[in-house]
Formats: structure tokens, C-alpha cells, sequence
């Protein structure tokens, strides 16, 4: 794995979601089997383009997303490859029983784009707010849950998911993302990114999304007093990069998670899984403390449920008091 | 169509979802054997298939939306040839490839996974859908139950299969009447069933259901429309042919086994009445 880090904290000028978007085109362009089924939100993720070049192949299923599921998985039933989008909170709630057992009991391949990721679904609100989308996903045997950062990671893994024989959920913010990674960097599905490492790390933050930016600034605030800390990207949440998270807290002695989701049944629940079982190890989890969303600002909605920075720092401080 | 030939065929498939069903003691007899007449007409005439090639890519398609109907879905497919009957006299055994919703991971022959209602029509659509892609001329067939249309996602999936102009699927709806918990009337009223489905545009048709030369007209009927999905409303008696069952609709029954007994030898009976006639 190859890693350009960027990093610099500064907005990407493209649209994220362009990063989906036009790997699916790129796609559909290579492979006639792949589709791509949308419930009136193309628009928002830029694929209208999709329909217009491949009408037959990538057409909306109108707002009605349980039938959306379920005819992603009869066309996976035919040989193809499905790309499903809604924003998170309806293309996980809504459809959750027809991605289970219409697709992925049934072993039929769907892959799912969850856009809005937690508090960025902001202006829509607490209504639009999925901070448990991945929580369902995970507990789908055999399911691969994303959580990602950028553009070019976003892009990778919307390529990745085509490939992957199981249901996919990708979730991912639209726009106003910080652009974290270069060109040049190699992604693997699975594999968790380490960004920082040193020889005297006292914790390891482990976090993914729009955390990640957050926690390479913790990790600058640490550094200036004196604290090093490793950073793992874990873009892949399931399954979990045990090897490296294990590893981690043998040479750290400490993790911190930071997820924009609940922290029920997210990164750091999983995370926690993995220690308790193979090595049990003093943990903070940065995330939604269990609260619903609500309607701000995504900058008000980091702040208000502790996503920043300054949380991370806090919850590094502790994890190392503890151990 | 010898309609003879297929009403035979129907009374093979009562006589063996029975038997399917006594291999364990108890099952969903009632939305099982109302269906045998359809079933004839499909397995016996209607259905382009490969019972030793089931995935044949040119193959039509059958989905059994209501899952629970895998009794009579496994009768056919032995009678048929996709694997050998005794077969599935273990149903629900532990291992089984005969769960008592049908699941295209076990049984050959079934195309998509069903149980959770409402859910095979979305995918019957898909599949539609993705053969439409292929070019392909074959059909998928689909059978919902009055039950199941209960279920607002069965809507959906009228509505999505009329937006798409989909005449390569075919649905049947099994209008017995009764639900789990009684009358389907009682339970969540319909009304006029086949005009509400006539309402979503599909090329609607409602006949008897146990009727063979009815439903082989109907699905001829259905085959000519272009351009619009086709619904056919079987009116149907609940565990047609079933002693223990038909008289009280039950949805699942765990008779004594005298009372299997009985039910076996009239239906054993009503074969070979069709077979000396």
C-alpha cells in the first residue's frame, strides 16, 4: 500500500460524490453488466449523466426504495452488477429487510451508496441523519461496510465494490470534504491506512470518513505537546482489519476510535470487539453518543456531537491515563 | 394445451405437495395446494425450462413471491424431472435442500429467494428487467398471494413494472380469500382486488383459478399484450384438495395422521379417477 498524504486541512475543490459518480460511468462504459438503480436522488450525486448514456442499464426506481432493493437483487439474479444509491439513512432503514434477505441471504450481490454520511447530511436534518446505517450493514453476515474519506478513496472503493461477490453499503459525504490523499496512493479494501507511526506512540487513533481530517489535527495538537500517537485510516469497517488493530495495541497500548455514526455497533463497537476477544485494551470512543441527528450546519453538528479535533485530543489524554 | 394432460399433472402435484408436506407432519398445506391447477399449466405447457440445466440463461422465469407455497414448487420441480421426488420428503429436515420458503441457494429450479412477503415481486421485476437488457425473449412468472398483497411493496413493484412497460412478466395473484389470521376480508379488505391492479395499469384478468383451460387462455392472453405488464387474479379455494384443510382455509395445518391418511388416499383417488378417465 502506497500513501501520498496530503492532509493540509484544506476543502477539496471537486465534489466528492463525482468520485462515485463517474467511477460508476467509468464502469458501465467497461462493463455492459454493470446498473445502476437510484430513487430520485441522481440528481444529488451527479448521475443523472448515467441515465442519459445508459437508460437501459441506470434508471430510477422512483421513491420507493424497499422495490429499489429488491429489483437490485433480481438484476444481480440475471448476472449483473448493481450499484444501488439512496441517501444513508433510506438506503439502509428503508430497504434493510430486501438488502438481508432479497439480496444478500439470497447471496445476490448489491452495491449499496449511502450518501450524507452522518452529520453531513446537515440541512436535511435529524431525519436525514444516518448514524446507524452502518451499524445494520455490519450485522449482515458476510456484508462489506466503507466508510470514506475523499475523492480518490471514494473513487477506489466504488471500483472495489463491483468487484467484491457480497452485498457492498459504501457510505460517503457529498461535498465539503478535506482532500486527505494524493496521487499515487494504492488502496486495499480490508487493510486499514497507518498515516502517522512512530517508534514511542502512547495510542493509536483509529477512525475513518470525515474523522480522519479531525484526527490527523489531534494528532498535530499531541505532537506540538510532546505525545505521539499512531493514525489508522480504517476505511474498510467490515470486515475489520484485526491484524492491525491487535498490532496497534500492542505497540501503543491504547486506542481511540473517532466515527461520525453512533458509537452503538460502529467502528469503535467493532473495534472493541476485536480487542476483547485477542487482546483486551483500554479504548475511548470518539462518535454520536447515542442521540439522534439534527438540522445545523455540519460545522455546529461536529461541535455539538463531539466530533472535533479537541474531542480526539481529550479522548487520547484519557486513554492514556488509563492504561 | 391437452387439457386432460395437464389437469392429471395438477392431481399429481396435490397428491405430492401432500406428500411433501407429510414428510415433516405439518406445513403450509393451504397456499401450497391451491396452486397445483397453475402449476400444471406453467410446468406442463407454458414454461420454457431445463430441468437439468435449471440456471439456462433462456430459461423463463418462476418466482413464488408467497415463499411459503414451497411445497407445491417443490412437487412440481420433482415431477418435472430437476432432481429425483423423494427428494424433497425432506422438508425442513435439518440440511434440507427443501426449506419451507423457497431459496435459490438450495432447491434447483428456484430462481430468487422468497419468505419475507411482498419482496419476489421486486425481484421478479428486476430479473425482468435485467433480461430485458440481455435481449432476451423469455418470460418471468410470478405468483403473489391476496395475503401477500397486504404488503405496500407489491404497489411498488406494480407501479415500477408498469413505468417500465415490462411485458415480459406476468403476475399471478392467488386470491384464496384467507389469510393467516382469517378472511382476508376481516383481516385487511381489499375491495375489488384485480380493478386495483387494473388501476396500476397492468393488463388485468380474473378467472378460476383450479379452471386449467382459463388459466392457459389467460396467460395466451397475457403473452399477446405489448408494451404493459399483465396481472392474472386466480379465484382460488385455500388447501384445494386437501380433507383436513379446505373446509377451514387453514394457512398451516398439523393434522392427526389419520386425518393425513384420509387426505392422502382422496387425493390418490382423485388421480386416479383423472387417470382411468
Amino acid at each position: 500500500m502506497k500513501v501520498n498524504l496530503i492532509a493540509k486541512h484544506e476543502k477539496d475543490s471537486r465534489a466528492c460524490r463525482d468520485g462515485m459518480a463517474l467511477t460508476v460511468k467509468a464502469l458501465m462504459a467497461e462493463d455492459p453488466s454493470v446498473c445502476y438503480v437510484d430513487c430520485d436522488l441522481m440528481g444529488c450525486v451527479n448521475t443523472k449523466q448515467l441515465m442519459e448514456l445508459y437508460p437501459d442499464r441506470a434508471f430510477e426506481a422512483g421513491i420507493a426504495e424497499g422495490n429499489a432493493a429488491g429489483v437490485a437483487a433480481g438484476l444481480a439474479a440475471t448476472g449483473k452488477k448493481v450499484f444501488f444509491h439512496s441517501f444513508g439513512t433510506f438506503s439502509s432503514r428503508r430497504c434493510y429487510d430486501q438488502i438481508y434477505m432479497s439480496a444478500a441471504y439470497a447471496d445476490l450481490p448489491v452495491h449499496v451508496l449511502g450518501s450524507d454520511a452522518g452529520v453531513s447530511a446537515a440541512f436535511n436534518g435529524g431525519t436525514h441523519m444516518p448514524l446507524e446505517d452502518a451499524a445494520m450493514y455490519m450485522s449482515i453476515p458476510q456484508a462489506v461496510v466503507f466508510d470514506v474519506c475523499d475523492y480518490d478513496q471514494l473513487a477506489y472503493v466504488t471500483r472495489a465494490q463491483a468487484s467484491i461477490p457480497a452485498v457492498t453499503y459504501t457510505r460517503f459525504v457529498r461535498k465539503n470534504f478535506k482532500t486527505i490523499y494524493g496521487k499515487g496512493t494504492k488502496f486495499r479494501w480490508g487493510k486499514g491506512i497507518v498515516l502517522h507511526e512512530s517508534d514511542n506512540d502512547q495510542a493509536t487513533i483509529i477512525t475513518s470518513g470525515i474523522m480522519v481530517d479531525e484526527a490527523l489535527l489531534a494528532y498535530e495538537k499531541l505532537k506540538k505537546r510532546g505525545i505521539n500517537v499512531r493514525v489508522v485510516d480504517m476505511f474498510t469497517w467490515k470486515p475489520l482489519d484485526e491484524k492491525l488493530v491487535i498490532k496497534c495495541a500492542e505497540e501503543t497500548g491504547a486506542i481511540v476510535t473517532a466515527e461520525n455514526h453512533n458509537v452503538t455497533c460502529g467502528l469503535g463497537s467493532a473495534v472493541a470487539n476485536c480487542l476483547a476477544k485477542s487482546r483486551p485494551t483500554v479504548q475511548e470512543f470518539v462518535g454520536v453518543q447515542d442521540r439522534f441527528g439534527q438540522v445545523g450546519p455540519q460545522d455546529f453538528l461536529m461541535d455539538e456531537y463531539g466530533l472535533r479535533a479537541a474531542n480526539i485530543v481529550a479522548a487520547v489524554k484519557k486513554a492514556i491515563r488509563r492504561k | 394445451m391437452d387439457a386432460k394432460k395437464i389437469e392429471l399433472l395438477a392431481a399429481q402435484i396435490r397428491l405430492e405437495t401432500l406428500r411433501v408436506i407429510h414428510s415433516l407432519g405439518f406445513g403450509h398445506v393451504g397456499g401450497s395446494m391451491d396452486l397445483a391447477d397453475l402449476m400444471a399449466v406453467l410446468y406442463g405447457e407454458e414454461m420454457r425450462y431445463d430441468p437439468k440445466n435449471p440456471h439456462w440463461a433462456d430459461r423463463d422465469w418462476l418466482v413464488m413471491s408467497k415463499g411459503h407455497a414451497g411445497p407445491v414448487v417443490y412437487a412440481t420441480f420433482g415431477l418435472m424431472g430437476f432432481y429425483p421426488m423423494e427428494e424433497a420428503y425432506t422438508l425442513n429436515k435439518p440440511h434440507t435442500r427443501f426449506p419451507s420458503h423457497t431459496d435459490r441457494k438450495l432447491t434447483p429450479g428456484v430462481d430468487l429467494t422468497t419468505g419475507s412477503l411482498g419482496q419476489g415481486v421486486s425481484t421478479a421485476v428486476g430479473a425482468a428487467i435485467g433480461n430485458k437488457i440481455d435481449g432476451r425473449d423469455n418470460r418471468v412468472f410470478c405468483i403473489v398471494g391476496d395475503g401477500e398483497a397486504d404488503e405496500g411493496q407489491v404497489w411498488e413493484a406494480f407501479h415500477l413494472a408498469y413505468a417500465k412497460k415490462l411485458d415480459n412478466i406476468i403476475f399471478f395473484i392467488d386470491k384464496n380469500g384467507y389469510q393467516l389470521d382469517g378472511s382476508t376480508e376481516k383481516i385487511l379488505d381489499h375491495g375489488d382486488l384485480a380493478a386495483k391492479v387494473s388501476g396500476f395499469g397492468l393488463y388485468t384478468q380474473e378467472i378460476d383459478g383450479h379452471d386449467v383451460r382459463a388459466i392457459y387462455q389467460a396467460i395466451e392472453n397475457a403473452k399477446a399484450k405489448k408494451g404493459v405488464p399483465s396481472c392474472i387474479v386466480l379465484d382460488t379455494i385455500k388447501a384445494k384438495g386437501a380433507t383436513f384443510a379446505e373446509p377451514k382455509h387453514e394457512h398451516s395445518s398439523q393434522p392427526s395422521e389419520e386425518k393425513w391418511q384420509e387426505a392422502l388416499a382422496a387425493s390418490e383417488k382423485a388421480l386416479a379417477a383423472l387417470q382411468n378417465a
